[in-house]
């Protein structure tokens, strides 16, 4: 086992970690965080996205013992006082949304993609998505939604 | 899934990995892990120790020599794609960066680990064959450059020593006279490259004089297509040169492509980057 310290949603945990769980699995199964959805399990659909120091990635293909000293944002730590984060309202605005799979890694990989400054474009949002799938192929509105908030629309 | 069970020790310099590695049975250096945890997911890898080297800071850089950029090892494909050094001097490099997987690949996938992984599908050994890079070694004897072309061995295989730390990487900074393309064909979003071709030319009064020209995918190793670059200094034109291609290939055959396909795109792919080549 390994001790792990880490922020959550801006809260520090700390725990011992068996190095080969998952990233995913601390935050769903130690930190009750059960926002992050598995999907594929294979790095190839995005449901479990989450900003690791501000950046997505794909919490199925990190360990948590990779994650000690850092700084993870899950779904549930984009409100902040009960408002919805700017993408969060978008995605309610544009109905870029059906069963909500993928919805949580699809708003944190688009939370990351607008604050990396590469929404410039609709290409470049179907491109910057490319990491995630959305299986009620529901793409037209969730780019919608992502061009809003960047200011592209 | 869940990997395997296995030990886990924290690199806290090259020297410290390099001394792991010869203290551990069975260990495996853990750069940003997009390679090796999805093959320890599957099983298909089962180390008994990973030495996490994701903390060493002093691998990532790019940085301007003489003639060459060198490249840490460790530098996430997000920051090759980013430098400016390399989009000045080397842009095929930071290109191919930005084709790698998707960007959550790339915020945590690094430029060594993805070499190191020797993946004859992945896009960025077939782009530092085609440039003719260097990847220097570290281990208990200290550094050693190996040239591109003698660094993979086979499918997931490297000259790698056990006891060695791939540190960095250098390409040649490329002049006015030089173009390049990386050229992919992939059938699905974010997956590897059914065939891809780095194409980097040297161009007089608007004809190509030679090409250095590397296949991905296209054996068990990325491989330069000599065919076609014989071909290109002989005079060839690109048509003929390209339909060489496949020559001395022998591509595999998955649920991707069959190996007849492959070399259809070899042929089609190395036309394509050849002309983008030429006026790049």
């Amino acid at each position: 086992m390994r001790h792990v310290a880490l922020m959550a949603n801006g809260v520090r945990h700390e725990l011992e970690v068996e190095p080969r769980e998952l990233l995913v699995y601390v935050l769903r199964e130690r930190l009750g965080l059960t926002g992050t959805n598995v999907g594929c399990d294979t790095s190839s659909c995005g449901a479990c996205t989450v900003l690791v120091n501000g950046e997505a990635v794909k919490s199925c293909t990190m360990l948590g013992v990779q994650a000690d000293g850092t700084e993870i944002t899950t779904i549930e730590g984009l409100a902040t006082n009960g408002e919805l984060h700017a993408v969060q309202q978008a995605f309610h605005d544009h109905h870029a949304l059906q069963c909500g799979y993928c919805t949580p890694g699809m708003v944190l990989a688009a939370v990351s993609l607008i604050d990396s400054g590469a929404a410039t474009d609709e290409a470049a949002i179907r491109e910057g998505l490319e990491g995630n799938l959305c299986r009620c192929t529901g793409y037209h509105n969730i780019v919608a939604a992502v061009a809003d908030v960047a200011g592209v629309a | 899934m869940i990997p395997a069970a296995f030990d886990y020790e924290v690199a806290e310099s090259t020297d410290h990995a390099i001394a792991l590695l010869g203290a551990r049975e069975d260990a495996k250096l853990l750069a940003g892990g997009h390679s090796l945890l999805p093959a320890m997911k599957l099983r298909l890898s089962r180390p008994a120790c990973l030495i996490d080297v994701g903390r060493i800071t002093d691998l990532s850089y790019v940085l301007e020599e003489a003639d060459s950029i060198a490249i840490g090892a460790l530098t996430r494909h997000k920051d090759v794609t980013a430098a400016a050094l390399l989009r000045e001097h080397c842009p095929i490099v930071s290109h191919a960066a930005g084709q790698v997987g998707d960007p959550q690949v790339r915020h945590r996938g690094t430029i060594g680990g993805s070499l190191a992984h020797g993946d004859p599908a992945s896009d960025l050994p077939a782009v530092i064959l085609a440039l003719h890079g260097e990847l220097v070694a570290r281990g208990p004897a200290g550094d050693r450059a190996i040239p591109a072309r003698e660094f993979f061995t086979g499918v997931f295989q490297t000259a790698l020593a056990p006891e060695e730390v791939l540190v960095e990487i250098r390409v040649p900074k490329l002049g006015p006279s030089t173009g390049w393309s990386y050229t992919k064909m992939s059938r699905r979003a974010q997956d590897w490259a059914t065939v891809a071709v780095a194409a980097v030319v040297e161009r007089s009064n608007g004809s190509i004089e030679r090409a250095s020209v590397a296949l991905a995918n296209m054996g068990a190793t990325p491989i330069q297509a000599t065919a076609t670059e014989k071909a290109i200094a002989e005079g060839g034109s690109i048509d003929d040169a390209s339909a060489l291609a496949a020559e001395g290939t022998e591509p595999p055959s998955d649920h991707a492509a069959s190996a007849d396909f492959r070399a259809h795109l070899a042929r089609v792919l190395t036309k394509r980057a050849l002309e983008e080549a030429a006026t790049r």
